[in-house]
């Protein structure tokens, strides 16, 4: 069936472990992960909950594919109210930590109200309780881990954890699990620190807990299927050698890389913080950057960098813990730590990267938020009193001394925290945080990419490139070539790319499948793991439900249409080079397309009609 | 022709494939516990590793065994566990100097890689060519190519 059929609900307030069965109704409409673990979310909180308040809940899940040989079947989400947007938050991490769930014989995990004292909860197959961590309360990431490894006797317990960040609440604190794994965005570590719960260890030994419908017809769909992952260029070669820094170059020479806070489309260090400069042997100790590519459980494309720096680099000299291999920059990190602020040393990347790593928050967020302090900076509104020492766009050390004092929320790091759309607003121009719904841009410019706008502006977790990635037809050509410029059609193909991604993250697989699966790949996965019927028609539905019920949930928090918006400058002010010279968003265009291909009124309500269509 | 299992940590990724076919196999279940090979993680090297019996022609546990219940298969030169027989007493366990033979507390006995009678599962999920299954006279045969391939013979055809 798929499903352990076991959802384990923690009270933290009464610190209380009570099993319960799974709604096996809401699996059958919501299929698992990101969106059953919303269902549980929407039908027990407020929407109006203050998400630090311990009424917020956090749930950790996983999905009917998590902990099967199907390629990539190893993802959990964390779904909760984000501190950072106010919106639902959903977080997606590979890793080994969300299997080892499912061995253990869970599906999800609901946690309610808040410790009294810093717990952890570990899980040892069926058996649960909550332990007292206030001895790990402070430490790293990678010491808590190692930590409960040892107290326990047990190496091959996994662990997911905060951070320093997410203790103090830094408002897109993430949840790392094995060391460099991340349930990264929009804060769903920062309520986890609320809850003073430090962390989850997992061992998972049973063998009986989620038999599937058809092992035969599953063993060999996911044997065809990984056959075309494997063909195909993006996750045959080019995820393997360069992981998704793969983008970097042809992202910069398209013209639709962010640069400096957005001022710039194109950055003349791209080159320098590429994935073909990870490969590249450094003139000082002749090695290179990356040392090798990792899977995360049961991924047969590997994208995963594994990274080891320079020795002699200024941010690890006599820091030897920084000096062994850790997970590298990724695309999207290198370019917020890097591109976003205008900082070419990669090595510099690479520590900042390993710090948000190990103290747990979100390198996108955090590279963006510096982008927008240094142009405070640049227009003097931030002075170099305020900040404690200069910050130019450009700054290496600025930035990664930033990066120090963000994981500690010490001195200027505290605002760096608070993430753009806080800092902007209290320097007085809100215009000049790069947000949408709170929540920081990815590596991709709306000006560039017109779909990917559009996608960005109707997120509901905020502004990000997993729920709707356009820069698929609008770069690559998968399904199609769409003209990055047009605004025709780019509606339509955007709900389809949102519906999909939504049965994807709901399945226990990797959305990066999607380079090379289309539906035809993934359903008889599904359908051979899960008991019932999963024709793609109903799997679409199911994605479109999904997506209706979380719209559902932000209208309720109170967000309107007016927080489906693209900041000012991409409005307005004009792509400066490259092949995109001139262009400005076109959302107006676009926005009323979507609310009607969506079955939404000119308010970007779902109708009636659409509602009872979905069921939701 | 016997085989053998040959493992090239240079290819692999962690991806753990190997250890849920190995479960697959033979408990049908997916919980990587229950696998016989297994890859180990070295974070800071950068480095997986996997890691299973290498069928000793002189096999420790066999020698050891008090009860006879570990025999050679001479078509695969695997060294097999007898269930019915093993009384699950370990001393397999200690005299094995590689780790690769261990007690399963679900069924009382011990377990260890068999080569899946000629025909390994771990090899057949391998994604990236870390685990094979091949002339056991020649598992240095890639080894030797590559170094043969770095040999210069430009100047002598010129």
């Amino acid at each position: 069936m798929a499903w352990t059929r076991n959802v384990l609900r923690v009270n933290l307030s009464a610190g209380t472990c009570t099993p319960e069965p799974l709604n096996m109704t809401w699996a059958q409409d919501y299929l698992g992960q990101r969106g059953l673990a919303t269902k549980y979310f929407v039908s027990e909180v407020d929407p109006k909950v203050d998400p630090f308040a311990p009424e917020n809940e956090l749930i950790f899940v996983t999905g009917p594919l998590t902990g099967t040989m199907a390629s990539t079947g190893g993802r959990y989400s964390v779904v909760t109210k984000g501190p950072l947007t106010g919106a639902i938050a959903c977080s997606n991490s590979g890793g080994y930590f969300g299997a080892e769930l499912k061995f253990a014989g869970w599906d999800m995990l609901i946690f309610e109200g808040a410790s009294p004292k810093p717990v952890y909860l570990l899980l040892i197959d069926g058996k649960a309780e909550l332990v007292d961590a206030g001895s790990l309360w402070g430490k790293t990431v990678w010491e808590t881990e190692e930590e409960i490894k040892k107290v326990h006797q047990d190496p091959q317990i996994r662990v997911a954890a905060i951070g320093r960040a997410g203790e103090i609440g830094v408002l897109y604190a993430g949840i790392v699990n094995d060391l460099h794994r991340a349930a990264g965005r929009s804060g769903v570590g920062a309520v986890m620190g609320s809850k003073n719960l430090k962390a989850v260890a997992v061992r998972g030994t049973r063998t009986d807990s989620y038999p599937l419908a058809n092992p035969k017809a599953f063993l060999a769909a996911t044997e065809a299927a990984k056959k075309v992952l494997a063909a195909n260029g993006v996750t045959g070669q080019g995820l393997p050698t360069y992981g998704t820094q793969v983008l970097m170059n042809v992202i910069n020479e398209l013209g639709a890389l962010p640069t400096r806070n957005h001022r710039d489309i194109q950055f003349e260090g791209a080159g320098d913080i590429s994935g073909e400069a990870m490969h590249r042997k450094r003139p000082t100790d002749g090695k290179a950057n990356l040392v090798t590519n990792g899977a995360c459980f049961g991924c047969t494309i590997a994208c995963g960098r594994i990274s080891r720096m320079d020795p002699g680099h200024f941010t690890v000299k006599d820091k030897p813990q920084y000096q062994g291999a850790s997970g590298g920059v990724e695309y999207e990190a290198a370019w917020a730590l890097g591109a976003a602020n205008g900082v070419n040393d990669l090595e510099a990347l690479t520590y900042a990267n390993f710090l948000c790593n190990e103290h747990g928050f979100d390198p996108i967020s955090f590279g963006a938020t510096v982008g927008a302090a240094m142009e405070l900076y640049d227009l003097g509104i931030l002075t170099k009193d305020e900040v404690g020492f200069e910050l130019p766009f450009g700054s290496t050390e600025a930035m990664v001394k930033l990066a120090e004092l963000t994981a500690r929320g010490e001195g200027f790091g505290k605002e760096i925290g608070m993430g753009s759309r806080r800092l902007c607003a209290k320097y007085g121009r809100p215009d000049l945080s790069m947000t949408v719904k709170g929540q920081e841009f990815p590596a991709y410019d709306g000006r560039g990419l017109q779909g990917m706008g559009l996608a960005y502006a109707t997120s509901n977790r905020g502004a990000c490139h997993l729920r709707g990635y356009m820069v698929s037809p609008e770069v690559l050509g998968i399904p199609v070539k769409m003209d990055p410029q047009a605004t025709e059609g780019k509606a339509a193909m955007l709900k389809a790319f949102q519906d999909l991604t939504a049965v994807v993250d709901s399945a226990g697989i990797c959305l990066f499948t999607t380079f090379a699966w289309g539906l035809a790949d993934i359903q008889p996965q599904i359908q051979a793991a899960c008991e019932g019927d999963w024709s793609p028609e109903r799997l679409l539905l199911v994605g479109e439900r999904i997506w209706n019920m979380e719209r559902e949930f932000n209208l309720a928090a109170g967000l309107t249409k007016k927080d489906d918006c693209l900041p000012p400058r991409l409005m307005k002010e004009e792509a400066k080079t490259g092949p995109q010279k001139g262009a400005v968003s076109k959302l107006d265009v676009m926005l009323p397309e979507y609310y009607e291909v969506r079955g939404w009124t000119a308010e970007g309500v779902p109708t009636a009609g659409t509602r009872a269509r979905l069921g939701v | 022709m016997q085989k053998s299992l040959h493992l090239d940590p240079n290819k692999c990724t962690g991806c753990l494939q190997c250890e849920m076919a190995c479960a697959w196999e033979k408990y049908e279940t997916f919980t990587i516990a229950k696998s016989r090979i297994k890859v180990f993680t070295f974070h800071h090297e950068g480095r997986f590793v996997p890691y299973t019996c290498t069928q000793c022609d002189e096999a420790w546990c066999l020698i050891a065994c008090p009860v006879d219940a570990i025999k050679l298969d001479p078509v695969t030169g695997a060294k097999i566990v007898l269930e019915p027989t093993c009384v699950g007493c370990k001393v397999c366990t200690i005299a094995c100097p590689f780790g690769t033979i261990n007690y399963v507390a679900q069924t009382g006995k011990v377990q260890k890689c068999d080569l899946c009678d000629g025909d390994p599962a771990c090899a057949k999920a391998c994604p990236t060519g870390a685990i094979t299954y091949v002339d056991a006279d020649w598992t240095g045969l890639g080894k030797m190519r590559a170094w043969a391939g770095k040999t210069d013979t430009t100047a002598a055809t010129a």
